[in-house]
């Protein structure tokens, strides 16, 4: 404690004092489990209360206290206590106090209904949380749900602090059975440092000093405990992430990149590439104004000068070229939902990520997580404090990492586009390739597009075509003849006297989706615009012919919904994998090369339609049966 | 190769979290300004901005809310401290209320804080259209500032509303802001009174010598012991000013700041006798006093 200086000159105390590290800490606990108490005291007796504030302390206690004699500590948090009763938002507040050996900052995170959004904030900058349980009631919902929140969080050291054993007489049975309890429950998260403290918080055993009533725990009080537990090791110092935050130009010679090292070591020297544009470059210099470094850390603050004339901007990403994070704009991630206003799935959020910002949609709700069960649920949006699995797209590329591996390119924040407010958090999940993920093409928002006033009705234009606007959409594998179907059907639908138009990959990825590539994200946006077109040319009373691999059930769901089921015939071309390779082998070679990627049947797969309106194949080119179908309509 | 060593100091961790953010503002806002109050808490902040931009310029002006009540050691040193450095310094005063001769003496602390600073602060900051404004604000000097972001949002009328403030999390700040609505940042919300110093001592950064203890004549006004600083303060008080050792914890308008009796004239004896103090820092600010709360209050008004 700070009271050692007495035996250190001044000097020597603020030499000593200007080395110590910082550890930043999180508090939870149930409504009475003594969290304020143990926060106070840990000020108490850090000697971070002035006088004038003691004297308050001591006029309060014997006023309004609950402690009896004793000091109640709890009273130095009440500003909290006080705003609950006038209604105003119960939020984090930040302490802080230091010792000897090391700075501490307490996220406090009062309240229960918010308790999700702000324990959630708190934890996000924490290295380790002290979790309170009451040796009266020991482990309860609210310790697992906090510890829940924690592992979701990252948290990476825990101390489950068993308060109140005044009450229990100090046995260490009771201690024991909580802990074992606690234990149980922990194998289903990922917590990988735990610590175990019986304490009394009100008489202070095992808070600074060892407790002369429990002799049978030979561990350290919690504050030695946070002293020395060893934090600095938990950064990630192998994948280098450097997200250009700003650029310096201060003279025409001078050409600095300024960020915060997110993870990694970057070193003068260093061969570095640049995301998106992958140019390589060696780093010059490590600038800062206490002189050139020859090595950067997180979470320094720096300037890199490099060796080319390389163009980077802001939100660019320097790495080691064979340590490359995911270029990606599909990913997965757990969501706190941390806005009053409720979800609406159809937003087209700001999403925030490192220094980059750009636009993001959620394709799927996996599913919500009852964070007292940890049961999962379905939902197809979140309110306040909700929490569950999504799937995300976002406008821009973005340099990921799983949030486990890196919680600083594993994060992100979700900004609502009208209100700016904060609305969600992510965490990114790094399990499923993005080829494999939802993409969500349709939007439920639709129908509400106000009918506009044409003079022409729908009845009239059937009249005049003698038609009803519809799509034929034949889907099956490359070279299983869909494209002889759609041309023979255009030409009798013609010889029929029918208005049509035809619709094929190539002619829309010509123009219309010119700048979209085969990823599955630019997949799904190719195929979401075929199917709006298709919708207002239905709408219009003409007849589109769509032929397009189309592999995935899903998507083909996503393109009725669009165009309307009355409006939307589905055509199967059965012909098999051989048969249709043999019909047109050259993209079959090309992919089984490896020359070319996703195709369907080789290294994506097919979804056989499950009641398609007609089932055709390369033998039985049936186009009578398609003009049937349209008739019937 | 030398051994690397991957672990930083709190002051070093605090430094870089500060120039971090600085850095975003300067990156996502279109106009940002650093409030200078030429304080101590100020005067490291200043240090921070130039950190952050090194070897280039501070990209943002500096602007001081003159009350016209300063001592007058903190204006000299203001301005000579800016002509040494080269900043872009706007010095904003609230004219109207200058003229009607507005004063703590003759309107009492309230109206005079009011006017010569709120008021004088919201129009500083509307003349030149920022939206973004730096602030030195610590979340340890008060209890009612611990739960403030740092990133603060205000509305059009630069209100503070503590129901819409935004979640902060990581380091990941929300920056963004409509028309006419603006973001109070807090660089050093995490620091505290002897972090402060002991990066000013690190860091021999320049502070206002009142901050160090000398005999100045001093009289007692509203239970504080107040610098006679000019003739503007009442005769009846300049007379029965006598002198003493004394040092400021805290600089603002000379009538509204008590000084306390100390012999530390160097930041280690500050520092010394911090940790065996006896008052917390702001009790040596009249304005708190005034009423209940007071500075919640004032926060939503827009001062700081
Ligand atoms: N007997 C006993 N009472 C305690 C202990 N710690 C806290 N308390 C009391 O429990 C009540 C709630 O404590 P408080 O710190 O306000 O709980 P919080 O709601 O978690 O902040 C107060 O009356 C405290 O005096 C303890 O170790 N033993």
């Amino acid at each position: 404690m700070e009271h050692n200086t007495n035996t250190l000159s001044i000097e020597e105390f603020l030499a000593q004092d200007e080395k110590k590290d910082m550890l930043r800490l999180l508090t939870a606990g149930s409504v009475d489990d003594g969290k304020s108490t143990l926060i106070g005291r840990l000020l108490f007796d850090s000697k971070r209360l002035y006088e004038d504030q003691l004297v308050a302390l001591e006029r309060d206690s014997k006023r309004v206290g609950h402690a009896g004699e004793n000091i109640d500590y709890a009273l130095l948090l009440d500003g909290l206590k006080a705003e609950r009763e006038q209604g105003i938002t119960i939020d984090v507040a930040y302490r802080y106090f230091s010792t000897n050996r090391r700075k501490f900052i307490i996220a406090d995170t009062p309240g229960h209904e918010q308790y999700t959004r702000n324990m959630v904030t708190g934890a996000s900058t924490a290295n380790l949380a002290i979790i309170l349980v009451d040796a009266k009631n020991g482990v309860i919902t609210q310790t697992k749900r906090h510890t829940f929140l924690i592992s979701l969080l990252g948290i990476k050291h825990v101390i489950l602090a068993v308060n109140k054993m005044d009450l229990v007489d100090y046995k260490q049975e009771v201690f024991n059975t909580i802990c074992e309890e606690y234990k149980t429950f922990l194998t289903r998260l990922n917590i990988p440092d735990v610590h175990f403290i019986p304490m009394s918080a009100l008489h202070g055993d095992n808070v600074v000093n060892r407790s002369e009533k429990m002799t049978w725990y030979k561990g350290e009080p919690i504050l030695e405990l946070l002293e020395t537990i060893h934090v600095s090791s938990d950064r990630n110092f192998v994948d280098l992430r450097y997200p250009v935050q700003y650029v310096l130009r201060p003279e025409h010679h001078f050409r600095g990149f300024s960020a915060k090292v997110a993870s990694g070591i970057i070193r003068k020297g260093d061969e570095v590439m640049v995301l998106p544009s992958r140019k390589t470059s060696k780093v010059k210099k490590i600038v800062s104004y206490d002189g050139d470094q020859d090595y950067a850390f997180p979470p320094q603050s720096v300037t890199v000068t490099l060796k080319d004339e390389i163009d980077i901007s802001r939100g660019d990403m320097l790495v080691h070229m064979n340590n490359q994070p995911r270029i990606e704009r599909h990913f997965e991630a757990m969501l706190v939902w941390m806005d009053e206003k409720k979800m609406n799935p159809n937003t087209n959020f700001i999403i925030k990520q490192t220094t980059n910002l750009t636009k993001a949609r959620i394709d799927t709700i996996r599913y919500k997580i009852n964070v007292n069960t940890m049961h999962r649920n379905k939902t197809d949006h979140f309110k306040l404090n909700e929490i569950g699995r999504v799937v995300v797209t976002t406008s821009k590329t973005l340099f990921i990492d799983a949030y486990e591996r890196n919680h600083e390119t594993g994060s992100f924040i979700l900004i609502d586009p009208v209100t700016h407010n904060t609305s969600a958090v992510g965490m990114i999940i790094d399990r499923v390739s993005a080829e494999d993920l939802p993409n969500r093409i349709s939007d439920s928002d639709h129908k509400k597009i106000a009918e506009g006033k044409s003079l022409v009705s729908p009845k009239e234009r059937e009249m005049k075509y003698q038609q009803k606007g519809q799509t034929i959409w034949i889907t099956g594998l490359h070279g299983s003849g869909k494209t002889d179907v759609a041309y023979m059907l255009e030409k009798r639908l013609f010889d029929l006297g029918h208005v049509t138009i035809l619709l094929d990959g190539e002619k829309v990825r010509a123009g219309l989706s010119k700048e979209l590539d085969y990823s599955s994200v630019d997949r799904a946006e190719h195929l979401r615009r075929v199917a709006e077109v298709c919708r207002l040319l239905n709408e219009q009373g003409i007849i589109t012919i769509c032929t397009f691999i189309s592999p995935l059930k899903d998507t083909r769901d996503q393109i009725r919904d669009i165009i309307g089921k009355d409006r939307f015939n589905l055509i199967y071309m059965s012909t098999d994998l051989a048969t249709s390779k043999a019909n047109k082998p050259e993209l079959y070679k090309l992919a089984e090369e490896n020359k070319l990627q996703y195709l369907a049947g080789v290294d994506t797969p097919y979804e056989v339609p499950e009641n398609p309106d007609l089932t055709l194949d390369i033998s039985d080119k049936n186009v009578e049966a398609i003009v049937e179908l349209i008739k019937k309509r | 190769m030398k051994k690397e060593n991957y672990s930083l100091s709190h002051l070093k961790e605090l430094e870089a979290e500060a120039i971090h953010i600085i850095r975003e503002v300067a990156a996502e806002f279109e106009n940002p300004v650093m409030l200078y109050s030429i304080g101590k808490d100020s005067s490291c902040m200043v240090r921070l901005a130039e950190k952050a931009f090194y070897p280039g310029k501070v990209p943002f002006p500096l602007m001081h809310i003159d009350s016209k009540w300063k001592f007058r050691e903190m204006i000299d040193f203001r301005d000579n401290y800016a002509k040494e450095k080269g900043w872009n310094l706007i010095v904003h005063y609230n004219k109207e209320g200058f003229e009607t001769g507005i004063g703590p003496f003759s309107h009492g602390s309230k109206v005079h804080t009011d006017i010569m600073k709120t008021q004088a602060l919201l129009q500083g900051l509307e003349m030149h259209g920022f939206d973004a404004a730096f602030g030195g604000a610590r979340r340890d000097e008060e209890k009612s500032r611990a739960k403030e972001r740092i990133f603060s949002f205000r509305d059009k009328f630069h209100q503070w509303d503590p129901k819409n403030q935004r979640p902060e999390l990581w380091s990941t700040y929300n920056t963004r802001v409509m028309k006419g609505e603006s973001i109070r940042v807090f660089p050093i919300s995490n620091w505290t009174e002897l972090d402060v110093w002991q990066y000013i001592r690190l860091e021999n950064i320049p502070i206002v010598p009142l901050y160090y203890a000398k005999p100045r004549p001093v009289v007692k006004y509203n239970n504080a012991l107040v610098l006679v600083d000019d003739e503007r303060m009442p005769k009846e008080l300049r007379d029965k000013a006598e002198m003493r050792m004394v040092r400021f914890r805290t600089l603002g308008c000379y009538p509204l700041t008590g000084a306390v009796e100390s012999e530390a004239d160097t930041i280690e004896k500050i520092v010394e006798e911090m940790m065996t103090t006896t008052a917390s820092e702001r009790t040596t600010r009249v304005i708190d006093f005034d009423q209940e709360g007071s500075m919640e209050q004032k926060k939503r008004e827009g001062y700081f």
